[in-house]
């Protein structure tokens, strides 16, 4: 094992000294570096090529193909999947864009028919008003002549009336008995003189 | 393996990077003994291999969880070969594939204790460094003929200015493979080395009675290297096969115009 003197305590100097001592010993034992040492040279070389050899061909004719392979694969995989996903999408705008026609197509046959029946119920519509309108009418001077007769009615009988208020207006005013047909001409005359101012 | 005390008590820094044989080998009078430094790398192959092929045994259309981690690796360098070289480098993804997990992972069984850095050794890297300029060499020439030499001469300059270029590139092409196999081997030995340092002056300062105390201080030192060295580790393989991939690249058609 190691021997080292503390004579003056200072570690530090020590270990410089016991570097250098390291030194001076690899420089004493061993003849320089075994790297410069020929004679090794070809055995060295001998199954260097040996082994890189061996690690190119089970490298070129198995691993390579064998990972690259699998890795090629999963890429063509891949690009199939993609492939398969473009074609899918192509499908589906197509699909849509048909779908969109035909959303049109219905939508403007409807707005036709549509039309079409709103111009066959407006024509039903004018018509029946029409009808009934008429049909009001009709009634209505139906109404008015039955009013205008039975107004005419009237008016001769207010006319017997009032000869037969001013015949006992007279009767009992005047105490005779007035002649109806001098009241009646009596009563034109008033009738006439109020109607002419 | 390991450390050795020496007479003075002190730990051998440069001690874990021995070659060891563990049998004896020769073939045409060179010495090929099985030595830690094969045994560390057919370790490291045997682990990757069990990785990847345990992680993609299954194949699964929706991945568990081993089968992403090998994916992930697998996306990782078929990225870093995609990014630099294009699609027609894909030939070279085998091979930056090799590189990257092989170098990766001897780099990180090297950070076990005990265990030998097959990549701490000049031998190794300058060998896969050699290796990968031969490839470019081969396949430029392959693809280009003597068009290759177009390297060293980009077109479309000022004709003085070639007198300083081609020179330049033709000793940058040339430093390639020592900047590529010195940057990982020092960087591993640099850094398991350090950590032996560290480690040593805790023991020594552990031994030092009242001041034992001290021995903190390398050791938080030391704890903070092992973490930077995790990510060395990482880091050099992911460099060493981008730079394979950047030279690769550089004689793959798009540089070299005909």
């Amino acid at each position: 094992m190691m021997i080292v003197f503390f004579d003056t305590g200072k570690a530090a100097e020590h270990a410089a000294e016991a570097t250098e001592h390291a030194v001076e010993a690899a420089q004493h034992t061993s003849s320089g570096m075994p790297q410069l040492d020929i004679s090794t040279f070809p055995s060295q070389i001998f199954w260097l090529a040996i082994a890189f050899g061996l690690l190119y061909l089970a490298l070129d004719r198995f691993l390579i193909p064998r990972i690259g392979g699998a890795i090629e694969e999963r890429k063509d995989r891949i690009a199939d999947d993609l492939d398969m996903a473009a074609r899918k999408k192509a499908e589906a705008d197509e699909a849509i864009i048909v779908y969109e026609k035909s959303l049109a197509e219905a939508r403007s046959k409807a707005s036709v028919i549509a039309a079409e029946n709103r111009a066959i119920l407006d024509a039903q519509l004018s018509e029946e008003s029409a009808a009934q309108e008429a049909e009001l009418d009709k009634s209505a001077s139906k109404a008015e002549a039955k009013i205008a007769k039975a107004r005419a009615e009237a008016m001769q009988h207010v006319e017997k009336i009032a000869v037969d208020v001013a015949g006992e207006l007279v009767a009992i005013l005047g105490g005779i008995k007035a002649d109806p047909r001098k009241l009646e001409k009596a009563l034109e005359t008033v009738r006439a003189g109020s109607a002419a101012p | 393996m390991g450390r050795t005390f020496e007479g003075n008590g002190l730990v051998d820094p440069l001690h874990q990077f021995n070659i060891e044989r563990y049998g004896e080998f020769h073939l045409f009078g060179m010495d090929l003994s099985f030595t830690n430094s094969s045994f560390f790398a057919l370790l490291a192959v045997a682990l990757v291999v069990a990785f990847l092929a345990f992680g993609s045994r299954k194949r699964a259309l929706v991945p568990g969880r081993m089968q992403s981690l090998t994916e992930l690796f697998y996306e990782f360098v078929a990225q870093m070969v995609r990014s630099t070289m294009g699609q027609e480098g894909f030939r070279f993804f085998p091979l930056i594939f090799s590189l990257f997990a092989f170098v990766l992972t001897s780099n990180l069984l090297g950070m076990f204790p005990y265990f030998f850095t097959v990549t701490s050794h000049i031998a190794v890297t300058g060998a896969l460094a050699l290796m990968v300029i031969s490839v470019v060499l081969i396949y430029g020439f392959s693809r280009h003929g003597l068009k290759f030499f177009k390297l060293f001469a980009p077109s479309g300059l000022p004709i003085p200015l070639y007198f300083v270029i081609v020179p330049i590139e033709i000793i940058s092409f040339l430093a390639r493979p020592f900047s590529l196999s010195i940057r990982l081997f020092a960087n591993m030995m640099a850094g398991h080395a350090l950590m032996k340092v560290f480690a040593s002056f805790v023991i020594m300062l552990g031994g030092a009675g009242a001041f034992s105390v001290l021995a903190i201080l390398p050791f938080l030192t030391n704890t903070a290297v092992v973490g930077l060295e995790f990510l060395i580790a990482f880091l050099q393989a992911y460099v060493f096969a981008l730079l394979s991939c950047i030279y690769l690249s550089d004689v793959s058609g798009e540089h070299i115009g005909h």
